[in-house]
């Protein structure tokens, strides 16, 4: 049922003209996504789904379309390449999750390996009873390390082109 | 420019729930779902609904600009500061056992300290980027 729905979702952005329209759906897209998750009792992912995708990515894609155009530009000639590209990736991944065991499988090779010990013994080595933070802030520190260094990183960027853009445009006033 | 009574008025009695609600995920990620990440989200989300309903200048002076973005790095450097903490005290970079006595109280407190490093960068992060993106579009 929800996975229908993200289908019809994804069908609607794509064939939507009007870009205020499509963050909307994009934004209703990230709710459904969250209720996926919460399904799949990966309650962390579907809060961060949920507030980062949901919330805040669609304060800022508005944000950008007060800066831009808000509808799409019409079609030129309809491009059969992407079409091709997206659908072979697509084929490519399907074709991957075919030897992956089933869902839910408690002897599959990713339940055999640390994770075992991560359930005995987390609260054991830290104190801390939800085992996903404690994986995520102690086993794993340094991917979360890698992943603040990604968000800090990205945000000087943007932070940086849109005002070197502002700046430049001060100068050429002054110019004119 | 005047700003719709009713979305002002809400937004002021929904805004210290939101806050608390930030800190709730923060504080609370070590029993239940919730971190850093989206604890930051959470809080910058409250900063950003101000400034939509009651104006950019009154955001402006709840969470300054110079602040927020100070912010960014601040986190990062609190996040790498507690691996080179661990480093000085004897350990690998990372290993948090050496903060205290006992070892999973050590690792309890690195945890609170990485957690409160993700939730600086991540809030000014969101921040910063929502203000750079309205200041762009005076």
């Amino acid at each position: 049922m929800l996975l229908t729905l993200l289908a019809v979702v994804t069908i609607a952005i794509v064939r939507q003209r009007s870009l205020f329209g499509v963050v909307i759906l994009a934004s209703i897209y990230s709710f459904l996504m969250a209720s996926v998750l919460i399904v799949l009792d990966a309650v962390d992912v579907a809060m961060t789904e949920a507030s980062v995708g949901a919330g805040v990515s669609t304060v800022l894609l508005l944000a950008t379309l007060h800066l831009v155009k808000t509808t799409e530009m019409k079609r030129v000639r309809p491009n059969l390449l992407p079409l091709f590209v997206s659908l072979g990736t697509g084929a490519v991944l399907v074709w991957g999750t075919l030897v992956l065991p089933p869902f839910g499988t408690p002897d599959a090779a990713i339940h055999k390996h640390v994770a075992p010990r991560y359930i005995a013994d987390s609260i054991k080595e830290t104190n801390v009873p939800n085992v996903v933070t404690s994986v995520l802030a102690d086993y794993r520190s340094f991917d979360t390390l890698g992943e603040t260094t990604v968000i800090f990183t990205a945000g000087i960027g943007v932070m940086l082109l849109l005002r070197k853009a502002r700046r430049r445009g001060r100068h050429d006033d002054a110019e004119t | 420019m005047s700003y719709d009574l009713i979305l002002r008025v809400g937004t002021k009695l929904i805004l210290p729930f939101i806050l608390l609600f930030a800190l709730y995920v923060q504080f609370h990620g070590d029993y239940g779902p919730g971190g850093g990440f989206q604890a930051g989200v959470i809080a910058s989300s409250a900063v950003i609904l101000l400034a939509i309903t009651c104006g950019l200048d009154l955001a402006h002076r709840i969470a300054p600009q110079a602040l927020v973005q100070r912010m960014v790095p601040l986190g990062v450097l609190i996040y790498a500061g507690t691996g080179v903490a661990g480093m000085l005290l004897g350990k690998n970079y990372l290993d948090y056992s050496v903060f205290s006595h006992d070892s999973a109280h050590g690792h309890e407190l690195g945890i609170f300290l990485v957690e409160a490093g993700v939730l600086i960068t991540v809030a000014g992060t969101m921040t910063s980027l929502f203000y750079a993106f309205v200041e762009r579009g005076r």
